[in-house]
């Protein structure tokens, strides 16, 4: 049983947890990159889960002090971060607020879900055409690939799907 | 001596199966790191030390998990940097130089080829953190895949000097495989309780794929009839050894460095 304390507790939690972005990729929160997995509140103690993208990624720990940080502004001291591995990430969890914003910070949102559907095109997010070429499978970050505009020749980050 | 409880067998080669797989992630993931700054052009540069933080990340999960199957207070850190040669168990094929930009393309698709069907595999076991871990590495290795395939085709079937080093590579690389296909005693327990992966079966399809992939590329398969093994039992090249040093020198001077 949820107690209503602990329904308004959860609803505000959230909010406050909306802020807190990718260290590398600050238009996105961990909500919208679909690694904000769960938060739950037992006695007085707060348990969030979140599940990496990549295995070595670099900036979990980054999410994980600045979720702890967050919530001890906000006066929450018992707060636990959790990782969980199963189910694995997946970019098919990408808010489609997230891919907007994506496309709008220049970065070209996943074009197929994680089992193969093709979802969209990639598309230049300067100029919007679907002639792109890959220059490497690897970009700036692990989920990044790089792609190149043949039409505008503007080179861009391309969010891989996993 | 009694002989060990039912959890204990299963306890402590599970221990050890962690470490070893650990241990195949952590070699790679270094060597692959050596290549920062060194790498052919600055796209490659990336692309070589992002693979090597995924097996760097993949190393951590196997790790962290045999700290908590230990429970002795031992951490990720402990068993990465301070261990010795002999305590490691990863394949030799692992620890082995980069050489060349081919040599080290080379490994790399016989190591995604084997983890593809290692790691699919694996993610039908019994215990679940290794089921989640496996489902987590398999889609990085997809990825990995496809990028040392298409370089593989491009240096076999590019110029007569890539083609040549690209072919020599896989003749130096290729007695290294057999031990990953060698199964253990102890492996074969865990595979019996469902936890582990009979890596023997999985060689057919490991063989047939890079038989294709090698022909498109216009390389013959090596034929070779060397062997050489003993990572799984803590019997190393000596080209581990400097690897740990460098590696470990930090948390050996300074032991509990952070930073
Ligand atoms: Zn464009």
């Amino acid at each position: 049983m949820v107690s209503l304390d602990q329904q308004t507790d959860l609803t505000r939690l959230f909010d406050l947890l909306s802020s807190v972005v990718d260290p590398e990729i600050p238009v996105l929160s961990l909500q919208d990159l679909g690694v904000l997995r769960d938060i739950s509140v037992t006695d007085d103690v707060i348990e969030v889960t979140i599940t990496p993208t990549y295995a070595g990624c670099p900036a979990m720990n980054t999410m994980q002090a600045d979720i702890e940080n967050k919530l001890a502004e906000a006066g929450y001291q018992q707060v636990t971060v959790r990782q969980s591995l199963s189910p694995a990430w997946t970019t098919d969890w990408m808010s489609e607020n997230g891919r907007e914003k994506l496309r709008r910070y220049g970065i070209a949102p996943p074009a197929t879900s994680a089992c193969g559907q093709q979802k969209s095109t990639i598309e230049c997010p300067q100029c919007g055409s679907a002639e792109v070429k890959r220059i490497s499978e690897f970009g700036s970050t692990a989920c990044k690939a790089l792609y190149q505009c043949k039409d505008c020749l503007e080179p861009f980050d391309y969010f891989k799907c996993i | 001596m009694n002989p060990p409880s039912t959890t204990a067998l299963l306890d402590t080669p599970l221990l050890n199966y962690c470490i070893a797989l650990g241990d195949d992630s952590l070699t790679l993931g270094h060597r692959l790191s050596e290549w920062c700054r060194n790498g052919p052009f600055l796209e490659e540069d990336l692309a070589l030390t992002n693979v090597s933080l995924d097996f760097i990340g993949r190393a951590r999960l196997f790790y962290s998990y045999a700290a908590k199957l230990e429970g002795k207070g031992r951490d990720e850190d402990d068993i990465a940097y301070l261990r010795d040669c002999r305590e490691y168990r990863n394949f030799l094929i692992n620890e082995l130089p980069n050489g060349d930009f081919a040599v080290t393309m080379a490994r790399q698709l016989i190591v995604d080829v084997y983890d593809m069907g290692f790691f699919s595999a694996l993610t039908q076991s019994q215990d679940p953190t290794l089921a989640a871990i496996a489902a987590k590495a398999i889609k990085e290795s997809r990825y990995h895949l496809r990028r040392s395939e298409e370089w593989i085709k491009r240096l076999g079937d590019g110029t007569e000097e890539s083609h040549e080093r690209a072919q020599n590579a896989f003749d130096q690389l290729w007695g290294y495989v057999p031990e990953m296909f060698e199964m253990s005693d102890v492996e074969l327990q865990l595979v019996e309780a469902g936890m582990a992966v009979d890596r023997s079966a999985l060689k057919a399809n490991w063989e047939s794929t890079m038989q294709l992939i090698l022909k498109q590329a216009t390389l013959d398969v090596p034929n070779e009839n060397w062997a050489i093994g003993g990572g799984r039992d803590g019997i190393h090249t000596e080209h581990l050894g400097y690897l740990l040093a460098e590696m470990q020198f930090l948390q050996r001077t300074y032991p509990g460095q952070q930073w």
